[in-house]
């Protein structure tokens, strides 16, 4: 059961370091931790990251637009649809293009089902932490049928490249309705084992409920968004706040945690996966006729048998492949409630066929400096527990 | 708060160090010199009617075109309860970068920080520990100025005549656009 | 019904089996090998999607994930290597003890992949020598297992000689592995 943390200046007696790292098991991630300790309590931390740092904003000055999505795609890579579908919002913010309504609730129901597949990964893998492999297994499954999902649409399971610049390159095939309709029906009874297996649990109570807790207001100015900061209370959700694609139309709560420990953090992922279920069903049910993109010929592709017959449609093709379509010129910021928090794309563009800079406002990168903070005087296993409740992606966090 | 309501606002106290103001694509874009910065960092966190209490980003950038005022920083800040966002920019000469660190006021800014000087040389005045974070550690240059390609030039299992760099007999490539 | 392993060729008789020592040993090699996972970016999700239940890694023998390289016998690297990785995972390769072999999962680990930046390690081979390369970006499970049943066939029929020649000497010393 954890305690509360000592003071760390009455703490005497012999310290010794322990190099946690940078490839180790229980991080979940490629970053290192070199942790000063005294018998079990950690006395002070460092963190050495840039283990995969891959220079996707140098990358992002030399590719035409659509070929950034695959780029995006590798920073948050257990929900990558958001990512995917963020970027297209931001370049169609720039060219002030508005997608029809169909192509708002397409685009709903693709990022509530990644956000789902984000949580699931986290919350298991805290369970795996505490000792419950079985919630890791049985939920696997579950994200597999996400990823099938996916495949209907874009054909990727991982990294998907969804959608395109004004909306989607096909509609929602036949078979896709139907694995969503039976994933919907299915998926509730399903998770809500996993809900009885860990969250009024005894053992897994003890083992979370007051590791490392954090308080809203240093969340704030260490810079938390998403699941980390509701968890201390703050209800602010980008969805709401600056609503996007539609998400004003829909009807859900913000669930917010109390203390900001690792519990409030779990509990508030799981409620999330509740709601995010809500969501997709209501965008679902209610998912307007009309067409699944806009109308932006610069951009989008035509339809191949005008490609072969129209020669406007050939010239457009051969533009928007050679990555030659003009962008007007400006600044744009635009954010979307990623898995673990506000991811922002702040893009800057010269007037050419490539962004003259593009930043990704990484949430992870920002939030994971609070680490060591959070963990001084507090015993080994709860940090390792901590970092995970913290869902630090090794991909958003060097980019 | 319109955007015009806080500019306004801002101007009560800065209104002789606001150089330029912007409102593309809807966020108030405040263009000051780096002096001012802390001071109206400052302003805009403690201030009753702003309550810009939270720091959302901020980068670095290059614009080798502006001669004396190539190296430019960016700040967004989020008031959470009017929902109010700002960006303010700074922008200092090549040979002399240099600007204050506002980790006093947000300790969000730390690791930014750290990254901006990486990618770009920005020297921060008062950051606790300013030093490299993503690149290693005995890198030599700052690799998000302009003039650095992207590939490493060392390698050689790629031959760039293959992927159109460095020009391609018989094609014409837009010099704009090679970096 | 439990399927089991065909027996390699030999001289059977009442009571007795005779075939060759390396036949043997590379037959129980290569159905029980501890793999080390060292996943960095997303080729990790989808090396633990291999693993889980779906498409189920310990079919193959590759039960236990050992995260100790010295009681390691496959190094299975999926993702990026940034240049500043390099020498953690040769550090890792060193200490795994013979026989050892490495497989390269994804397009990074194989040739550096999408990235080819002045931070990225344009594939492991330039740190460690690679026995299996397995290409995608992120390669779908199957693919994964193909490159692990090609590496059983290559345990199965490896030369009980082969890391004492000269040849395997060489390969060694251009990496600069003792």
């Amino acid at each position: 059961m954890s305690t509360e943390p000592l003071e760390i200046d009455t703490l005497e007696g012999e310290f010794s370091t322990l190099n946690l790292g940078p490839t180790h098991p229980a991080t979940h991630g490629i970053f290192q931790n070199i942790l000063t300790m005294n018998g079990e309590r950690i006395y002070h931390s460092e963190q050495t990251v840039g283990y995969i740092h891959r220079a996707f904003e140098k990358i992002a000055e030399h590719r035409p637009f659509n070929q950034i999505t695959p780029l995006t795609d590798r920073l948050n890579y257990c929900s990558s649809p958001i990512n995917n579908l963020g970027w297209h919002m931001t370049v169609e913010k720039l060219i002030g293009c508005t997608v029809p309504k169909r192509v708002d609730y397409m685009r709903v129901i693709i990022m509530e089902l990644a956000r789902i597949a984000d949580h699931l990964v986290c919350n298991t893998v805290i369970a795996v932490d505490t000792g419950a492999l079985t919630g890791f297994t049985y939920m696997f499954q579950e994200r597999e049928k996400i990823y099938e999902l996916y495949e209907e649409v874009c054909g990727a399971r991982l990294t998907t490249n969804i959608g395109r610049i004004g909306g989607f390159e096909r509609d929602f095939s036949p078979a896709f309705h139907q694995k969503l309709k039976k994933f919907l029906a299915e998926f509730p009874k399903k998770f809500q084992e996993f809900c009885d297996l860990t969250e009024r649990n005894r053992v897994f109570m003890d083992r979370v409920i007051n590791a490392c807790p954090f308080d809203a207001e240093r969340c704030l100015n260490y810079g938390f968004t998403g699941p980390n900061l509701r968890a201390a209370g703050v209800d602010y959700d980008v969805r709401v706040m600056n609503p996007y694609s539609s998400y004003q139309d829909f009807d859900f709560i913000i669930p917010v945690g109390i203390s900001g420990d690792t519990y409030d953090r779990y509990i508030v992922r799981q409620k999330e996966i509740w709601e995010s279920v809500k969501i997709i069903n209501q965008a679902y049910n209610n998912l307007p006729e009309g067409d699944y993109h806009a109308d932006v010929p610069e951009f989008y592709l035509p339809p191949k048998d005008d490609v072969y017959n129209n020669m406007e449609a050939l010239i457009y093709h051969f533009k928007i492949v050679m990555g030659e379509m003009d962008v007007p010129k400006g600044e744009v910021y635009h954010s979307v409630e990623g898995g673990n928090g506000e991811l922002g794309y702040y893009l800057v563009s010269d007037g050419g066929r490539k962004p003259f800079r593009l930043h990704f406002r990484r949430p992870c990168f920002i939030y994971y400096q609070a680490y060591p903070e959070m963990i001084k005087g507090c015993l080994l296993s709860d940090a390792v527990v901590t970092l995970s409740s913290l869902n630090v992606i090794a991909g958003e966090l060097d980019a | 708060m319109t955007n015009q309501e806080v500019l306004d606002h801002v101007r009560t106290k800065f209104a002789d160090q606001i150089l330029e103001f912007d409102e593309p694509y809807g966020m108030l874009t405040i263009i000051i010199n780096r002096d001012a910065l802390l001071p109206m960092v400052e302003f805009i966190k403690t201030d009753e009617v702003l309550q810009c209490n939270f720091m959302t980003d901020l980068c670095g950038m290059h614009h080798p075109d502006q001669l004396g005022r190539e190296l430019g920083m960016v700040y967004m800040f989020h008031g959470m309860r009017k929902n109010i966002r700002i960006r303010i920019k700074c922008f200092m000469p090549i040979d002399d970068p240099h600007i204050d660190s506002i980790t006093s006021l947000f300790k969000a800014a730390n690791w930014m920080e750290r990254e901006t000087f990486d990618f770009y040389g920005i020297k921060f005045k008062g950051h606790p520990d300013l030093r490299r974070i993503l690149n290693m550690d005995d890198m030599d240059y700052h690799p998000m100025l302009k003039q650095y390609k992207l590939e490493d030039g060392t390698r050689t299992d790629k031959d760039d005549r293959f992927f159109g760099r460095d020009g391609h007999d018989g094609v014409e490539f837009d010099q704009r656009y090679i970096k | 019904m439990v399927k089991t392993v065909n027996a390699p060729d030999g001289f059977e008789g009442p009571g007795f089996f005779a075939t060759g020592v390396d036949k043997i040993i590379g037959l129980a090699r290569a159905n029980s090998l501890w793999p080390l996972p060292f996943a960095t970016s997303c080729c990790g999700i989808e090396f633990m999607a291999t693993m889980g239940s779906n498409y189920d890694l310990a079919r193959f023998g590759m039960e236990r994930m050992s995260f100790s390289p010295r009681q390691a016998d496959v190094l299975l690297v999926a993702g990026t290597i940034a240049k500043k990785l390099g020498p953690v995972l040769k550090q890792v390769y060193d200490q795994m003890a013979e026989p050892r072999w490495v497989i390269a999962i994804g397009a990074c680990a194989s040739s550096g992949g999408i990235f080819d930046t002045y931070s990225v390690l344009q594939g492991i081979d330039k740190v460690i020598p690679v026995d299996v390369y397995v290409p995608g970006c992120p390669p779908r499970p199957e693919q994964i297992i193909d490159g692990i049943i090609k590496l059983q066939e290559l345990v199965k029929h490896e030369s009980g000689n082969r890391r004492n020649s000269n040849e395997y000497k060489a390969l060694k010393d251009s990496y600069q592995i003792s």
